[in-house]
């Protein structure tokens, strides 16, 4: 642009849109600075992902090298502050398993459900309207949903946690029942004489439903029982965790459900399926690799979060027993890390130092493996559209 | 890390010597614990009301780092509330750095529980046994049948090594202990839960109920006497014995001043006899 401006006066009797050698030259080396500086860029923050591993690594092997690795991932003993310190983080690593499948139970299910409604149910000024909503929950700084769960989630699961885990239950286990009953029903009903179908199909229906909800009943009470005698726990922070994870399935599962595109949709139509049948039998299909990559990538969200396990989690660095005990404290690799950072010094004993950085690998490999998986998957649905 | 603090402490001087033509001496890093951070903030606030010229920032990183920012010569205080390790002392010495230890108040670590709890007394050996799990219900106590929600401060803090020290005699936590990462968060939480025991500087009492160690009431007057058995020093570490008459040697002496003393009852210590 420069050059043209410079060049122009000169050379007005020159064709139009040619510029002179000097012109040409400087553009030349402008696009050279420009591009050099671009790639200077781009390499600078993959170079910076490099760095990450090596400069991590680096620091995790001497723990290693010191203790070995058959106490860090089969012990579940961690006392890296005492005199005869143990570095088992194998309750660790369960806790952050723990608190990561519970983050996917929650918002799994959840995220789906609700990118499926936004692509295919709401209609488009409502869908202009939630998604909007639906990504504010990323914009939330962690720490303001970790005080949530320190001081209003654990209060009130102490206070009246059996209730409310009994609410959930039905608000969840009641529409299912009911519709699992009308479809078993329905396709049952289908095996029996056409003059006898309409009342078996209805005595299936009751009996099914009625079964299903005495079962929702005597479970709910069961669970309305229950006395959670600590609030910050695993399902405390799997709760906070997947809600915090659920932007991000739904963003991304609903992107994967708009790609499926109209003709597949209007192609089912046209063979006489219903819209649920089109939405299970066609759009879900179609866009499976998509949602399983925004499952994958909520669960890195949810793994590596940190500020909302350390105020919400309890922290006690035990396997909970049974280990699917969501009532019980936990402690998690993020957790361990941000907490014990202050005192671990090459000062005050090196192995306690390096333990958290083998945590911070382990953490790391963990997250590329999921980056990795989920880009196979995209690539190779992309590949499988393409063909 | 280092380098940028460095940066900002010379930013900091820069800004301090064009404004009163002074020299680095009119300025006073501290960092250290958490603990002691509330006296070093007011003593700050005070001395700098007084000497409008003297620059002091405090931040609280914990006992640990205020040691470890000594030892690097990133700050001129190391607040404590324990005493400098062994370990530490000597980096210190490899380092150039003679840590000169000032005490500077008494603290004393209430154990507190929520309010509606009946318990009104505990002893040492008690308490050992409820952070070591042997003791897991309130029943055993004499309380109501519950079981007991175990809270302690992180492995980082000098609350923790105190409370480690004095009442753990070295024994482990137990693994169902919960760690938080502040004294106001033991407080929080044990206020919010009824069958929760937890233990706190004194000055974070308010809305829990402290029991009585060994019969004897967490009080200003029993942690100076000495007569409450799990209390401590507060420390201040400077780099070598501060020359008389500089803003650094007022700032450490403080504490020995009425002001001074009265600063360290406003913030719920006990100043030293």
């Amino acid at each position: 642009m420069d050059a043209y401006i410079a060049a122009s006066p000169k050379q007005r009797k020159m064709p139009p849109l040619l510029l002179s050698d000097a012109a040409r030259r400087r553009q030349r080396i402008a696009a050279a600075v420009g591009n050099g500086f671009l790639l200077a860029v781009t390499s600078l923050s993959t170079l910076a992902v490099f760095f990450i591993f090596y400069f991590i690594a680096r620091d995790a092997l001497p723990f290693f090298r010191l203790e070995g690795f058959r106490e860090f991932f089969t012990s579940a003993r961690w006392y890296p502050s005492a005199e005869q310190p143990e570095f088992g983080a194998l309750a660790i690593f369960a806790g952050s398993g723990l608190v990561t499948l519970g983050a996917a139970i929650v918002a799994v299910p959840m995220g789906v459900a609700a990118a499926v409604c936004l692509s295919d149910v709401l209609p488009f000024w409502a869908r202009q309207i939630v998604k909007p909503v639906i990504e504010l929950l990323a914009a939330i700084p962690s720490v303001a949903y970790g005080f949530f769960a320190l001081v209003v989630l654990a209060p009130l699961l102490q206070r009246s946690g059996g209730p409310i885990l009994s609410a959930a239950l039905w608000i969840v286990g009641a529409p299912l029942a009911a519709i699992a009953a009308i479809v078993v029903a329905d396709l049952a009903a289908e095996r029996f004489p056409n003059r006898v179908r309409r009342p078996a199909r209805w005595l299936i229906m009751c009996a099914l439903g009625a079964g299903a909800f005495g079962a929702l009943a005597v479970a709910g009470k069961a669970i309305a029982g229950l006395e959670i005698s600590s609030g910050t726990n695993a399902l405390n922070v799997s709760i906070i965790l997947g809600i915090m994870a659920l932007p991000t399935v739904v963003s991304v599962s609903e992107d994967a459900l708009q790609a499926v595109g109209r003709e597949l949709r209007e192609g089912s139509y046209a063979l006489g399926a219903t819209r649920a049948e089109t939405i299970i039998r066609t759009v879900l299909p179609a866009a499976g690799s998509g949602i399983l990559a925004a499952i994958i990538l909520g669960i890195m969200r949810a793994i590596g979060e940190t500020m909302v396990v350390w105020m919400a989690s309890g922290n006690a660095a035990q396997i909970p027993s049974p280990w699917f005990n969501y009532l019980e404290p936990v402690r998690t690799l993020t957790a361990t890390i941000a907490g014990d950072m202050g005192e671990a010094d090459h000062v005050t004993g090196s192995a306690r130092y390096h333990v958290l950085f083998a945590m911070a690998l382990s953490l790391l490999l963990f997250s590329f493996l999921c980056n990795m998986t989920s880009e196979w998957i995209v690539r190779r649905a992309r590949r499988k559209a393409g063909a | 890390m280092n380098k940028s603090k460095k940066m900002l402490a010379g930013l900091a001087v820069m800004a301090v010597a064009a404004a009163t033509n002074a020299g680095e001496a009119n300025k006073i890093v501290v960092d250290g614990s958490t603990t002691v951070g509330p006296i070093a903030k007011a003593f700050a606030e005070y001395y700098m009301d007084k000497h409008p010229d003297v620059n002091i920032t405090v931040s609280e990183s914990g006992s640990g780092n205020g040691a470890k920012s000594l030892i690097n010569a990133a700050c001129d205080v190391a607040t404590m509330s324990r005493p400098m390790k062994n370990s530490e002392i000597k980096a210190a010495r490899d380092a150039g750095v003679l840590p000169i230890e000032h005490i500077i108040a008494m603290d004393g670590i209430a154990v507190v529980v929520h309010p509606s709890n009946p318990l009104a007394n505990i002893t040492i050996e008690q308490l050992r046994d409820i952070y070591t799990g042997k003791i897991r219900n309130w029943k055993a106590l004499g309380g109501p049948d519950q079981p007991i929600v175990v809270i302690s401060r992180d492995t980082n803090s000098g609350t923790y090594e105190t409370f480690e020290t004095l009442v753990m005699n070295r024994e482990k936590l137990g693994e169902k202990v919960e760690y938080v990462g502040s004294n106001g968060a033991v407080r929080q939480r044990v206020m919010s839960t009824p069958a929760a025991i937890g233990y706190v500087g004194l000055a974070f009492t308010d809305g829990v109920k402290a029991l009585t160690v060994n019969g004897v009431e967490a009080s200003a007057q029993t942690v100076a006497n000495n007569k409450y058995p799990i209390s401590r020093p507060l420390y201040m570490y400077t780099n070598g014995r501060p020359k008389q008459g500089t803003p650094l040697c007022d700032f450490v002496n403080l504490s020995a001043t009425p002001e001074g003393r009265k600063i360290i009852e406003e913030k719920g210590f006990v100043p030293k006899h």
